[in-house]
């Protein structure tokens, strides 16, 4: 299902990538500035408010005590929900989640999970009974495209600026009195989303290009550059040559992007 | 019982602190922040659109559709869940309400104006916000208006008269708590929200009526503030 949409076609995005130019001047391989604003919502455990280029999202982090799953009885877990609300965007309609905000929030767990940044173990309170699980929650404010990089980077700002509440005697959450422990976090595993429209690669798609690519592949890697977790995306697919170049530029953004999160 | 001092120190006739911004979302057609005390609105207005589905169009004039929505982190205590709650869809319908009279709709035939109201952080006075945010975004987005629609929560703690009650307000310990949110139209005195937690006498909402029409005063030039700011700008900054 292809969505063109504006002055632009494939066509002359094509023509313009291929001078490595795009319509808001960056080159291919460049990402819009990032700017993140911590403590955006006092009312959650974590929060934080990520800009990149005309893209806003908050993002935040909630804790809760709850039951481990019957498999896993001294793991604790995590839960990432993304929406898509019609603040964000003339395109969006209200209504509960579609495939889009549940894609973004499933790539988005995936990276943060399968890189093991979060000890689940180390959110355990009594084992088979109770532990913490964190929600986070990703809400664009304003959608100019790439919701999925930018999101997981604003996610990992909000685990990092979560407080663990306090605890009761009968271990359920205190959100009166909060405690000093964050969240520890071995790794900070931040996806590039690499786009291919003919044979021209780019990231950080703007929303414009997002609905013209042909196929898209989400790479998450960690500091270390190696990669956690992959989602491909869009109608088309890739050649090998394209997926080998496609990795190599994802492993160089997001060691670059890992400033952010310093 | 008497109240005195209250829990924030303001004087009984006081706000919380309010910041106001117009144009803060980039695709909306016209957007707006407000901030009172520790309660944050965004609003966005998009349109005036096509409404979809077409038989909810109206040939003769536009129809105004609001949208209140908490962000599921925005409540104290634990996250609740995303979407919308039967609280939710009736402060929708009691914000478009009072926003309505204030709307030439008559402007804008078989088109729609909507109004998403999102709350990353809430205290109290929530629909009030919404409703103080919405209004300066449909001023922004260049919307016929009869004026702005300021909104307060005005009431009692105990048997004192308050204007914008806190969170801790709402529920006082040991005193009973009135909670009267109000909106209104300032040039004509139209009142165009008008809902009540709580017990008084007749006597005592006509005092908060006109505690509220003051309060409503002040929030009305923070609203036109926030337009200025953003239209006519800081001339030194050009």
């Amino acid at each position: 299902m292809k969505n063109k949409q504006g002055p632009n076609s494939t066509g002359h995005l094509i023509t313009a990538l291929q001078a490595d130019v795009r319509y808001d001047g960056r080159t291919k391989n460049q990402f819009r500035d990032i700017q993140i604003e911590y403590g955006v919502s006092n009312t959650a455990d974590g929060s934080a408010k990520i800009t990149c280029g005309n893209t806003e999202i908050i993002c935040a982090a909630s804790l809760s005590v709850g039951s481990p799953f019957p498999d896993r009885p001294d793991e604790g877990a995590l839960m990432v929900s993304a929406e898509l609300l019609p603040i964000a965007h003339n395109d969006i309609e209200s209504g509960p989640p579609g495939i889009d905000a549940i894609e973004i929030s499933r790539v988005i767990d995936r990276g943060i999970r399968e890189s093991g940044a979060i000890d689940v173990k180390k959110l355990c309170i009594s084992e088979g009974e109770k532990v913490w699980i964190i929600s986070v929650d990703v809400v664009p404010i304003n959608h100019d495209g790439n919701i999925i990089d930018i999101g997981a980077i604003g996610a990992l700002a909000a685990i990092k600026d979560a407080v663990f509440p306090g605890l009761t005697e009968e271990n359920t959450a205190d959100y009166k009195n909060k405690s000093k422990n964050k969240i520890e976090m071995k790794h900070t595993p931040i996806p590039v989303t690499v786009c291919r429209i003919g044979d021209e690669l780019f990231v950080d798609p703007t929303k414009v290009e997002e609905n013209n690519i042909e196929a898209r592949i989400t790479i998450a890697v960690l500091e270390n550059g190696k990669i956690c977790s992959l989602q491909k995306g869009g109608d088309e697919g890739f050649s090998t040559e394209q997926l080998a170049q496609a990795f190599d530029l994802a492993v160089k953004t997001s060691q670059e992007l890992q400033q952010h999160l310093l | 019982m008497q109240y005195k001092k209250r829990y924030d120190g303001r004087g009984h006739d006081e706000t919380r602190p309010i910041i106001a911004k117009a144009g803060v979302l980039q695709n909306a057609d016209g957007s707006a922040y407000f901030k009172i005390g520790e309660t944050i609105a965004y609003a966005a207005v998009y349109g005036p659109r096509e409404m979809y589905p077409r038989r909810l169009a109206d040939p003769k004039r536009g129809v105004l559709r609001v949208n209140y929505n908490m962000m599921p982190f925005s409540g104290p205590g634990e996250r609740n869940r995303p979407g919308p709650n039967r609280r939710a869809k009736e402060i929708s319908m009691v914000s478009e309400k009072a926003l309505l009279p204030a709307v030439d709709l008559e402007k804008y035939p078989n088109c729609v104006i909507d109004v998403f109201i999102e709350l990353p952080q809430t205290d109290a006075g929530s629909r009030c916000a919404g409703i103080c945010a919405a209004s300066i975004a449909l001023a922004d987005a260049g919307i016929t208006m009869q004026d702005m629609v300021p909104a307060i929560a005005v009431g009692y703690v105990g048997d004192t008269p308050v204007v914008d009650l806190s969170y801790d307000e709402e529920q006082p310990e040991g005193m009973e708590a009135v909670d009267v949110p109000v909106a209104l139209i300032p040039s004509t005195g139209e009142i165009t929200l008008l809902q009540m937690d709580g017990i008084v006498d007749a006597e005592q909402l006509n005092t908060l009526l006109e505690k509220a029409k003051d309060a409503c005063a002040v929030i009305a030039q923070k609203q036109r503030e926030a337009l200025q700011e953003k239209y006519l700008g800081d001339a030194d900054e050009e």
